[in-house]
């Protein structure tokens, strides 16, 4: 019926079971406006994978069809195929609540619930389950713990999330994600609303976590891509405002030699 | 490894999270059906018992003496004391109401008697109609004016200003504090002294909104009763003098719901119908104005 | 002229002049209409009491408790009017708080399309500009006939509760407090969902980011964001259901007994004051209804400033 479907003789791809996430041929519409083009991306499991562009080529959008948490707050449509380790997220029988469990997500500005600080840690344990108290400490304790907060906190988890700083709120809310164990994290710019310090502590974090974790960052800032990121994608609109990825490669790559002239500029004329 | 997450994103919520979900979003729509039930079958027997008695007559005639077939019967002296209660009432309360808001955003600002002012304004609004009417009672109906003591117009209309003055007043404020702090600074660049701003300016540019607000005030006390029950009264005759028991559709509503004759309780719900009518008529208006700007 | 009026503008000086003198006073005479404005609460509360005055002086603190109301012996007691507003303002808001926050959270959250849901916003608010008069007027001739079945199976199944120990006449408590519900409804729902769409939509995506499905969230984060001002909004619906005059009149059927029958027919302080006030003669009789007049004012004084308390202090946590 649509016109990309006669032109992209796609037979359904392979299932990829190793692969984390695996986009092919991917348009993102609000409405009937299209955002997104044809995005085809790999991310490879216990990898950071970096998303970088122009702003508004679509790097949110695009993050948040990977656990479908788009179409929540609009009525964003996509087309296309997006598999989690070897099954389509899109298919009709997936239950979002347990994609959202195993995918989670951080946002650009940190956003703790009203309530302690051990409350929020625990909130995405309990809507799953009713764990005893004692494994409950302990999972908020090893969730403080990897999200590298464990040590601030430890004596005020009463306390409301609300009196943290900013940075502390934003790595209070990895910790958040880190409690109901995902197998991966998106981050949508999740430094830009902090100072250079919490910066370099979420990126410390990123770091530390990529053992276990597949972390997925759109970010603005090339030097954090550079430096914290195994591989990078380069999202970029063409003059009908339509957001497309141009390139994907190892970040050494992108950021040494890019193959494509318009991420060779983008990154000069952000980077030098 | 396929198949454990196959099963892992496939595998249905247990069953007590369907059914919390699911259960209340039942139980949301029904209670939120129950609410549209209760106004639709409000409008549609108004409607339905009141459009039949609307003819002409009802505009032009008195009511029809109990009894009496044949007779035009109608209540246009209720329709005349509606509209002139309400009217008195607007013209005492909109001039007050508005500079008083005026004093608020122009004047008194986040200052201690303009805390005050808005404090009582928005006690005043939640303070019940009857209360009010005891008050205007008390204070009109009580006393002798123009040699005359009891119930008139006059009371009614007293009572009615009281409930629309604080609902001007905090309307208006809100219309005056969205004209731009630079249109006022740019007439006071240009020499024109506080009167001038206020009015050529603010007051001139809020004007759409504060139409709006009076409007609601107008709608809203159209259809009071409890204020108008002892203050204006009631009469079956056409209205000669602000001083004597005064008609009005809301009372007469009230008077003949409670009749052993057919023909007045028919009167009430065609009142019904030209009261809600007007009422629904002034909000609309009240929309439309600020839409047009 | 224009000669004139510009060697005007140079001799003015900049300090003082009639300008500064119109400023003032027009600064001053708004700032008396402000006053009066203010003065017009107190006149009203102190006219209230004046005229209670003979009434205060005669029964006192007993007026509160006895069940006496009889005009021809010139005895007045409050309590069977104290009682129904009591009893009738309970059961509104226990009608009225579900199905309100129900509209409320029906009204913000996407469970319906936008086209649906708008119009249905507007619908229910569109209850609070119907004159209460021709509600009761419903009342009377729909709602009293639809609830007297129910009203008797009732008493036929429960009876043995004293809430429903009485055969029904058709108009009781239960009808008024039912009406109310309808009336005070729309302040309910309006003001619980302006404070619900004011909770940032950030909160409500983590929420279901972390896997809550939407009724969990709503739960969780959501109400309890927006509680203290859904209580603020339940306390200003019950302000509403204490003064509600005209579609309690027409519906509880004006007893002067006390019931713990919810069928029983009942009445309330502003019911009694619109049946009695036109024909009150004597001075200690209009004396009474005023001390109900006081009490009332004061009760929904104390309502309404318990609500703005409730809502500046507890506040919105974002
Ligand atoms: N909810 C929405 N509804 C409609 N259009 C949207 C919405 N969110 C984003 N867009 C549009 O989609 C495009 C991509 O936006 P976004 O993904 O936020 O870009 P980025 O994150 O790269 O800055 C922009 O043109 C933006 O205007
Ligand atoms: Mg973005």
């Amino acid at each position: 019926m649509h016109s990309s479907n006669s032109s992209k003789p796609t037979p359904t791809p392979l299932p990829t079971p190793d692969l984390a996430l695996c986009a092919r041929g991917v348009d993102v519409y609000y409405g009937t406006i299209k955002v997104l083009e044809d995005v085809s991306l790999d991310v490879y499991p216990g990898k950071v994978t970096a998303i970088i562009g122009p702003s508004g080529c679509g790097k949110s959008t695009f993050i948040k069809a990977l656990n479908r948490i788009g179409e929540l707050e609009s009525n964003m449509r996509i087309k296309g195929e997006i598999q989690f380790f070897g099954q389509n997220i899109y298919s009709q029988r997936v239950n979002l609540n347990r994609l959202r469990r195993q995918i989670g997500m951080v946002f650009q500005k940190p956003n703790p619930f009203p309530m302690s600080i051990y409350d929020n840690v625990a909130y995405g344990v309990r809507v799953f389950s009713r764990p005893s108290r004692s494994v409950l400490d302990e999972l908020v304790e090893s969730a403080l713990t990897d999200a590298a907060l464990w040590n601030e906190v430890k004596d005020s988890l009463t306390k409301s999330a609300l009196s943290l700083s900013g940075g502390q709120q934003q790595r209070l809310c990895i910790a958040r994600s880190l409690a109901i164990k995902p197998r991966v994290l998106l981050m949508d710019e999740p430094c830009s609303a902090l100072d250079p310090i919490a910066t370099l502590k979420i990126e410390e974090l990123i770091r530390s976590l990529q053992q276990e974790l597949t972390i997925v960052i759109v970010t603005h800032n090339m030097q954090q891509a550079a430096r914290i990121s195994d591989r990078t994608a380069f999202f970029s609109t063409d003059e009908s405002q339509v957001g497309r990825l141009i390139e994907t490669d190892a970040t050494a790559k992108i950021f040494g030699a890019a193959s494509h002239s318009r991420t060779r500029d983008y990154i000069e004329g952000r980077f030098g | 490894m396929t198949t454990f997450f196959d099963k892992q994103l496939t595998k249905p919520l247990p069953f007590s999270r369907n059914l919390f979900s699911y259960g209340m979003g039942t139980i949301a729509l029904l209670l939120t059906g129950f609410a549209l039930l209760a106004l639709f079958s409000v409008l549609f027997e108004i409607f339905r018992q009141g459009l039949p008695g609307l003819t002409w007559d009802v505009f032009t005639s008195l009511p029809a003496p109990t009894g009496e077939a044949g007779v035009p019967t109608g209540f246009g002296n209720a329709i005349q004391g509606t509209v002139l209660m309400v009217a008195i009432a607007t013209l005492l309360s909109v001039p007050l109401g508005i500079l008083t808001a005026i004093y608020l955003s122009e004047i008194g600002k986040t200052g201690a008697i303009a805390n005050t002012v808005r404090f009582v304004m928005s006690i005043l609004s939640a303070v019940p109609s009857i209360v009010v009417g005891v008050f205007a009672y008390a204070v009109v109906v009580l006393a002798t004016l123009f040699n005359y003591k009891g119930f008139s117009a006059l009371a009614g209309a007293f009572a009615l200003a009281v409930i629309m003055l604080p609902i001007v007043v905090l309307s208006t404020e809100e219309a005056l504090k969205l004209v731009p702090r630079q249109q006022r600074l740019a007439s006071a660049a240009l020499g024109a002294n506080s009167v001038q701003t206020t009015f050529k300016i603010v007051v001139a540019s809020a004007l759409p909104s504060i139409t709006t607000g009076v409007l609601l005030a107008i709608a809203r006390v159209s259809g009071e009763t409890a204020p108008l029950l002892f203050t204006a009264l009631f009469s079956q005759s056409w209205i000669e003098t602000l001083l004597n028991p005064t008609p009005s559709l809301s009372v007469m509503i009230y008077n003949y719901s409670g009749s052993p004759f057919a023909a007045q309780v028919q009167l009430a719900w065609t009142a019904s119908l030209v009261l809600l009518g007007m009422v629904f008529v002034t909000n609309l208006l009240s929309r439309f104005v600020t839409r047009k700007r | 002229m224009i000669h004139q009026m510009s060697s005007n503008a140079h001799s003015e000086s900049i300090v003082g002049g009639d300008r500064a003198w119109l400023d003032r006073s027009f600064a001053w005479v708004l700032r008396l209409i402000a006053l009066a404005a203010i003065a017009l609460l107190f006149w009203m509360g102190n006219v209230i009491l004046q005229s209670a005055l003979p009434a205060i002086a005669k029964f006192g603190a007993t007026f509160l408790t006895s069940q006496d109301w009889d005009v021809n012996q010139l005895q007045f007691g409050a309590l069977p009017y104290l009682y129904g507003t009591a009893v009738t303002s309970a059961i509104a808001l226990l009608f009225a708080v579900p199905i309100g926050i129900s509209v409320a959270i029906v009204t913000s959250e996407p469970f319906l399309p936008t086209w649906v849901r708008s119009p249905l916003g507007f619908l229910i608010e569109l209850i609070a500009s119907i004159p209460s008069v021709i509600v009761g007027l419903w009342g009377i001739f729909v709602l009293i006939p639809f609830l007297k079945p129910i009203q008797l199976w009732l008493h036929d199944q429960f009876g043995w509760i004293p809430l429903f120990s009485t055969e029904t006449f058709g108009p009781s408590m239960l009808v008024a407090g039912i009406i109310l519900a309808i009336m005070i409804l729309p302040t309910i729902a309006a003001l619980s969902r302006d404070i619900m769409t004011s909770v940032p939509s950030d909160l409500r995506t983590a929420s279901m980011a972390l896997g809550a499905t939407r009724w969990e969230m709503i739960f969780t984060i959501l109400l309890p964001a927006s509680a203290s001002g859904i209580v603020g909004a339940v306390i200003l619906g019950l302000g509403r259901a204490l003064g509600e005059t005209m579609a309690v009149t027409m519906v509880i059927g004006n007893s002067d007994l006390i019931s713990v029958s919810l069928l029983d027919s009942g009445n309330t302080i502003p019911a009694l004051l619109a049946n009695q006030f036109p024909e009150a003669l004597d001075e200690l009789h209009v004396g009474a209804l005023m001390y109900l007049a006081l009490i009332l004012f004061a009760l929904t004084l104390i309502v309404n400033i318990l609500a703005m308390i409730i809502v500046k202090i507890f506040g919105f946590k974002y």
